[in-house]
């Protein structure tokens, strides 16, 4: 079973802190795969908040052909770190090429355009280059967006990252989400390796989503070009919550209102059974059916942790002002964060969903029977 | 067959019949009723002469003969009156002498069924065992990689919705703008498949809807229940129980005067208006009620004199075209109810479905589609069109899922399956089937007439003569003297018994699947099935 780590926190942390509590919990995974998102930068990179960082894997060739294509689209190089291997390859770790992220000054015209046409674009690029790449094998790409880093490898967590060298100040960041397994279900392939990225949403989920393939489905006919990939049955729980958002308009209460819908009794007495109703009526073909404990990222730095309706999944979510780490158990908890109070530990069940706000002063859980905000 | 008899080209003998009768002598206590109770008179008295020959040991004596006469059981060998295998003889037979037997062997009667030129008619279905859904293995199951669920345990929300669903962004914008939006309703997704009043006795029908009634109130399962083309009895239409009806309005339109009456005294709205355009057991044929049943009950609810035959045509002779349908018939009965109703058009399963489909998609109204398989089965229809005509329900239903998950547009118009399920007997697993093939809901007939009250019909030629209201347990006949052997109180204690092993025989493939959440509509990486083609024409998993 998959192990996820993530931190919240006010002050940039090394990941390391966050593979070394995957590393504590490798009992429970198989260190078959490691994959990281960074956002909020506390590097050099923290001074170019608005440049889109693109981060893959290139062959030399695809490097020239990632140079052309961005200067094509009038995107030119602002910042690069590259991720210079410092051991020697570990065993099953493919010798890939170069471990890379890369800020962008953008073209004036994108300047000028809206916050969502740029994130648009963003996508459209990353989505292009993936494709691109996936024909010659030479370009592999996680993200595109701004404050963003994301590096994913096969082999076990530690190793690979004291291989790639990712305890350097360029990667600290105030929100990580880590995860230490590859997919098990479906086919070896990096794309399949948690977390899943789109338009600044990141989850990463461990168990298995039996209802992948009707959700799948129906995401790749909204006619989003984002909606694609699924390598992972996990990652259409990044594209749900980015659906949610940008689609629906609603906010992170609404997500587990989506996933996992009240049952009619429940829904019953709630103040907001109309919307509630309207929600599983629409959105019934996104109803998840576990077993999952999804962690994810907002693009506004929000954290959260939610479970399947029959809660078959650990997972934990602790810390003190400051910092606070989901978990998907309490060893790795302890590892990252030993000076909290643990009684304080919130483990959120079937109705619940955890929510550290970027500002890292609490954990705050919104339980479905609540009320909730009005949608915008 | 007596030796003086004439033979002619259809004379046949007993040998010829495919169900031929084995009476016992020594068991028969020659009571008479097997004869009586016979629907289509194959069994006689016979009159029987026996000669003895009683010779001596060593013939001592000269050998003699003596005559006697004894009573006994004749199968009739004319056409007309072949046995239909349906079993009656056996069921009152005192003393368990006298049966019916298949004998597969003897195909002579079938080229003897269309004397004086009037080609077969028959009720039932295809007679033909063979299923794809029976083939159809649920193999993805989760142990290790995700928790198998407890069926007994857990809780299950096993639910669908019938009726036109918006999309999530128009859906909540017409909420908040306190918008109309279509009617849907959220209802148990194994539904009683369209049965007239008329094609079925009174007994039988008020057995189902008592039952379909219990299922809704006493047990919280919201089952839904077809009418067919033959209106409704008018307390009924005026009854709170008119929620659970799905109204059925076809080409012949019997009924809906006295609907149309009841329209300003009905104190519910019914779940659903279905216009039928076809169906799968006699695709490209209207509805039939034989003269036979048309009696003063029937005649008075469908508006028609008593005792004529009511052939409906082929289509709704009022549209020409499938944009006249949608348009007329769809917005038609919307409006009656005021836009709070859901309407959905019927159809056979034919290799135009998803052109029908694609129709439905683009209007606003269109409640979903329900298509009927080959499999289906009728009350009255010619034999060639029971045996020949039709399309299988598995790819009918998995090309229009598919066209509907390119179109974007798989939540929104939900697809009901019928046509076969549980023909031999598997209803859950053949619903589950085509549930994740893409089917929002199933529609059952036959398996519901057969478990619920008893029909003898099997895929063996066996009785099929619902059309000529004989029926030998009163399900489909209109004499009194014949429905009033079934209780409709004991059918609806069947029918709740049927529904409820069904939920549980359901839970117990979700379960493993690990699904329990919602009902695993197009779940189709769940499905694997021996037959490669199959599986590549279905896109799911070949497995052997």
């Amino acid at each position: 079973m998959c192990r996820l780590f993530a931190l919240s926190s006010r002050d940039p942390v090394s990941p390391m802190r966050a593979i070394e509590a995957l590393n504590v919990m490798k009992e429970g995974h198989d260190g078959s795969g490691v994959g990281l998102f960074l956002h909020d930068l506390g590097g050099p990179f923290a001074e170019t908040k608005d440049a889109p960082i693109l981060s893959g894997i290139f062959t030399e060739d695809g490097l020239k052909r990632l140079d052309a294509f961005m200067d094509e689209r009038g995107f030119v190089t602002k910042a690069t770190l590259v991720l210079d291997p410092r051991t020697k390859t570990p065993e099953g770790t493919p010798i890939r090429g170069v471990y890379m992220a890369r800020a962008y000054e953008i073209p004036a015209d994108l300047k000028a355009a809206s916050k969502a046409e740029r994130e648009l674009t963003y996508m459209a690029i990353r989505v292009a280059l993936r494709l691109t790449g996936e024909e010659r094998d030479d370009i592999r790409v996680f993200s595109f967006w701004p404050d963003t880093i994301m590096v994913k490898e096969v082999g076990d967590p530690l190793t690979v990252a004291e291989y790639l060298g990712l305890d350097r100040p360029e990667l600290f960041a105030r929100r990580i989400l880590a995860q230490g397994r590859q997919n098990t279900n479906y086919a070896i392939n990096l794309y399949a390796c948690h977390p899943f990225f789109l338009q600044g949403v990141c989850t990463m989920t461990n168990g298995e989503n039996t209802a992948f393939i009707p959700i799948k489905e129906y995401l790749l006919s909204r006619g989003f070009a984002g909606y694609m990939g699924y390598q992972s049955d996990s990652e259409v729980f990044a594209h749900i919550m980015h659906f949610t958002l940008s689609r629906l308009g609603l906010g992170i209460e609404y997500y587990k209102h989506v996933i996992t819908p009240l049952s009619d009794t429940e829904m019953e007495g709630h103040p907001d059974r109309a919307l509630l109703g309207r929600i599983k009526q629409t959105c019934r073909k996104l109803i998840i059916d576990g077993p999952n404990c999804v962690i994810g990222c907002l693009p506004e730095g929000t954290m959260f942790m939610v479970q399947d309706r029959k809660k078959l999944r650990p997972g934990v979510v602790g810390g003190h002002d400051g910092i606070f780490a989901f978990s998907s158990e309490i060893c790795g908890l302890d590892a990252a964060i030993p000076d909290r109070d643990p009684r304080a530990d919130v483990q959120p069940m079937h109705l619940d969903t955890a929510i550290v706000r970027p500002e890292c002063q609490e954990v705050t859980l919104c339980n479905q029977l609540q009320s909730l905000p009005r949608p915008h | 067959m007596q030796s003086t008899a004439v033979i002619t080209p259809s004379t046949l003998s007993v040998v010829d019949l495919p169900w031929q009768v084995e009476w016992n002598k020594d068991t028969c206590t020659l009571c008479g009723r097997c004869t009586s109770v016979c629907p289509v008179s194959a069994i006689e008295l016979g009159v029987f002469r026996k000669r003895s020959v009683e010779a001596t040991i060593a013939l001592q004596k000269k050998p003699t003969n003596s005559y006697s006469i004894y009573y006994g059981i004749r199968q009739r060998t004319d056409p007309a009156y072949r046995c239909i295998g349906c079993g009656m003889c056996n069921m009152v037979c005192p003393n368990n002498a006298i049966a019916p037997r298949l004998r597969p062997e003897a195909t002579t009667l079938k080229f003897h069924n269309n004397r004086g030129g009037a080609a077969r008619t028959r009720g039932g279905r295809r007679n033909d065992t063979g299923s794809l859904l029976d083939q159809i293995k649920f193999i993805r199951i989760s142990m290790l990689t995700d928790p198998a669920l407890d069926a007994g345990r857990h809780e299950f929300e096993l639910r669908t919705l019938l009726g036109r669903v918006l999309p999530p962004e128009d859906g909540l914008a017409a909420l908040a703008d306190n918008a109309w939006v279509p009617a849907v309703r959220e209802i148990y997704p194994l539904m009683i498949g369209s049965m007239s009043f008329g094609a079925l006795s009174p007994n039988m029908w008020e057995g189902l809807v008592m039952g379909v009634s219990y299922l809704n109130e006493e047990l919280g399962m919201p089952v839904r229940m077809c009418t067919g083309e033959g209106g409704c009895p008018p307390r009924l239409l005026r009854s709170r129980f008119l929620k659970y009806m799905v109204l059925q309005i076809a080409s012949g339109y019997f009924g809906w005067d006295e609907i149309i009456k009841a329209l300003p005294d009905m104190k519910e709205d019914p779940c659903a208006i279905e216009i039928k355009y076809g169906q799968g057991a006699k695709p490209g044929d209207g509805g039939l009620l034989m003269w036979y049943k048309v009696n003063k009950l029937i005649a008075a609810i469908r508006g028609v004199p008593q005792g004529v035959s009511l052939p409906s045509p082929p289509t709704h002779q009022t549209q020409y075209s499938i944009e006249e349908s949608v348009a007329k018939m769809i917005q038609s009965m919307s409006m009656a109810w005021g836009f709070r109703v859901p309407v959905y058009p019927k159809i056979s399963g034919t290799t135009t479905s998803t052109a029908v489909l694609n129709n439905l998609v683009r209007n606003p109204y269109a409640a979903g589609l329900a298509i009927d398989g080959e499999d289906g089965g009728t009350g009255a229809a010619y034999n060639v069109s029971m045996n020949h005509m039709g399309h299988p329900i598995a790819t009918n239903l998995r090309d229009c899922y598919e066209n509907l998950c390119i179109a974007g547009k798989q939540n929104e118009i939900p697809l009901i399956a019928g046509g076969g399920i549980g023909k031999n007997g598997n209803l859950a697993a053949n619903a589950a089937a085509l549930i994740m093939l893409g089917a929002s809901a199933v529609q059952s007939g036959k398996y519901i007439m057969q478990a619920a009250a008893g029909c003898l019909g099997s895929e063996h030629d066996r009785c099929n003569v619902c059309n000529i209201g004989v029926c030998p347990k009163g399900i489909t006949s209109q004499d009194p003297r014949l429905y009033r052997r079934l209780d409709p109180e004991l059918v609806a204690e069947r029918l709740v018994d049927v529904f409820l092993s069904f939920d549980t025989e359901l839970r117990k493939i979700v379960a493993p699947l690990g699904r329990s959440t919602s009902l695993p509509v197009g779940m189709s990486d769940a499905l694997g099935i021996g037959d490669y083609h199959a599986a590549n024409r279905l896109k799911i998993k070949y497995v052997v």
